[in-house]
């Protein structure tokens, strides 16, 4: 029978029972104290007297957890309703990140003018919050009518995630052994031919650490984007919560954010992980 | 009647840091059709050199080559090169790996016949078994094997093998060297292979041809094998003219690969290509 490893079930709850009781020492808390005249009063103690604690935050927010899928009102939805909004917007950017970055890759990897001339203004643009994006996309489509809210969205979204791809293709075409190249010159194959039968097949792992960072980029994004442009989802549940003062959402979407996208990276390094075996 | 291969006044020069290397100069050789010639000198002179632009994969700085009577411009599918390591494409299982140069040589052949011809000189070199094997799941030796059917399958005008089983330990090498024997008898391709081994030379060559030391590396001598074929190795091991020749390589190797250029003999460090030859003859016998 396999070895059953305390250690690594037991130390991870061990780090969440602490996270959770930092988290309650910080954490403010409402008292009533009845006066000497008979009157109640509240105070608010705690450190940051604003923040719920947890089990605060589990009673104020249970509803949207047991019913996930709920849709009471168009703002009061369940939590993993409002996930999937935004990961249906995330996907959609993320195949324009893939589907523009990964050509763009393979010609700054296979051209060295092409690399010497956009280079520099990729690693200009590469670090560029989708904050600075979002009003630059919404420019872009302002002439869009009513869909020029969700290409600006795709816009922001795409060029933010795109650079991993970019960079990360462009390097594993540049780390071709030269043994494959040569045999393809050996057999004389056509230029597609070498493009799909051997640079695409041993570029494959260094595309998919590209797509494993880009998509990390895309569900980043996602909060800031929905924010500026009130699409539904869960950047946006969190900010309108804000907004109304009811912070405990705001915990939890953190939460679900934080479990989504390492839910979404560990599928993609699966994926990576496969196709690394092959080479 | 003209030559199979012809090779003419062959120079490579590199350009260095120190100014323009001039690592070949004036290389002639002719090759016969259906002739095994092995290329043999010392670590650095140039055979690599001369093969890679056999091969087309480097260009001559000057002097020509004829394959078949027609100047050679570039690589081709009609010269089957085997290198040191089998540079088999690690995504695609032994078949596919023979199929990518079939596909593109016997284009006009249904896939069905393509897949024949494949199979069939796996099969010949010992792989029948591990058709779909991707090169991660085999040996080295084995891999190398792949390396040899895909070169033999595009039926080409002429093999080029560079060190073929350099990188083989010594029992291997000795079964690939016969393998290598099997499938040449079948098809008396004509062959120019590159090799440190004296031994590995003698047993599969018709003429060995012995360059001398670098820069301006040139040929020196060439030394024609008269054992008849097909070869067994026992028989050549008590053949005392195989000790004899062997000995006029060593001798080659050992002094007039340098003298011919005016060097003088290196002690040790020339001896090791001598030693490593000694020593395979021991296991063999
Ligand atoms: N691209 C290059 N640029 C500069 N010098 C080179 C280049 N390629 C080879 N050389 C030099 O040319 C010489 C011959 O190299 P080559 O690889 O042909 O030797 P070789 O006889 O095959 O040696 P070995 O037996 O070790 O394989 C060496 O001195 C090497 O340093
Ligand atoms: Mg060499």
């Amino acid at each position: 029978m396999k070895k059953i490893h305390w250690d690594a079930v037991l130390m991870p709850l061990v780090g969440i029972a602490l996270t959770l009781l930092a988290w309650q020492m910080i954490s403010g808390r409402i008292v009533t104290r009845s006066l000497a005249d008979g009157t109640v009063e509240e105070v608010k103690l705690g450190w940051v007297q604003d923040l719920p604690g947890p089990v605060q935050t589990w009673e104020k927010t249970r509803k949207y957890v047991v019913e996930p899928f709920a849709k009471r009102e168009e703002l009061d939805q369940g939590i993993l309703r409002f996930t999937w909004y935004s990961l249906v917007i995330v996907a959609k950017g993320y195949a324009i990140a893939l589907i523009l970055g990964t050509p763009l890759g393979f010609l700054l990897g296979l051209s060295s003018t092409f690399s010497k001339m956009f280079d520099p203004i990729i690693q200009v643009l590469r670090p560029v919050s989708p904050l600075a994006w979002m009003p630059l996309g919404v420019v872009l489509f302002a002439n869009a009518g009513k869909s020029a809210n969700e290409l600006a969205a795709l816009f922001t979204i795409a060029v933010c995630a795109m650079w991993p791809t970019v960079l990360n293709t462009a390097v594993g075409v540049r780390a071709i052994p030269q043994d494959y190249l040569n045999v393809a010159r050996v057999l004389k194959l056509s230029r597609t031919q070498t493009l799909l039968k051997i640079m695409i097949p041993a570029t494959l792992p260094y595309m998919f650490t590209g797509y494993r960072l880009s998509l990390g980029i895309a569900w980043l994004v996602i909060v800031a984007v929905e924010m500026l442009t009130g699409r539904i989802g869960i950047g946006n549940f969190l900010w309108n919560e804000y907004n109304n003062g009811l912070y405990t959402s705001i915990v939890l979407c953190i939460v679900t954010i934080g479990l989504v996208g390492f839910a979404l990276d560990r599928a993609m390094s699966l994926l990576e992980r496969r196709f690394k075996s092959i080479l | 009647m003209a030559d199979h291969v012809e090779i003419s006044h062959l120079s490579k020069v590199f350009p260095t840091p120190k100014g323009p290397l001039r690592v070949v100069k004036d290389f002639n050789l002719r090759i016969r059709q259906g002739e095994f010639v092995t290329l043999i000198g010392h670590s650095g002179c140039g055979k690599s050199t001369v093969l890679s632009i056999l091969a087309g994969l480097s260009e001559a700085s000057a002097g020509g080559i004829v394959l078949a009577g027609r100047e050679l411009t570039g690589p081709g599918p009609d010269r089957g090169v085997v290198f040191q390591s089998p540079n088999l494409l690690p995504w695609m299982t032994a078949l596919e790996n023979v199929m990518l140069g079939v596909d593109q040589v016997f284009y006009t052949a249904s896939r069905e016949e393509r897949r024949q011809i494949a199979e069939y000189y796996l099969t010949v070199v010992g792989l029948g078994e591990a058709l779909h094997q991707r090169p991660s799941e085999l040996s080295q030796g084995m891999r190398q094997r792949v390396g040899i059917a895909r070169a033999f399958a595009l039926s080409p005008k002429m093999l080029l093998l560079d060190e073929p089983f350099g990188m083989l330990d010594s029992l291997t090498r000795f079964e690939l060297q016969q393998v290598l024997l099997d499938l040449w008898n079948r098809t008396r391709l004509t062959a120019l292979m590159v090799t440190h081994d004296v031994d590995e030379a003698l047993f599969l060559s018709d003429r060995i041809v012995m360059m001398t030391n670098g820069p301006e590396a040139e040929v020196g001598e060439i030394l024609h094998v008269p054992f008849p074929r097909p070869r067994r190795r026992q028989e050549l091991l008590e053949n005392p003219e195989y000790y004899r020749l062997r000995e006029q390589l060593i001798e080659f190797l050992h002094v007039r690969a340098y003298t011919l250029k005016g060097q003088t003999p290196k002690g040790p460090s020339s001896t090791a290509p001598v030693l490593r030859a000694a020593s395979s003859v021991a296991v063999a016998a």
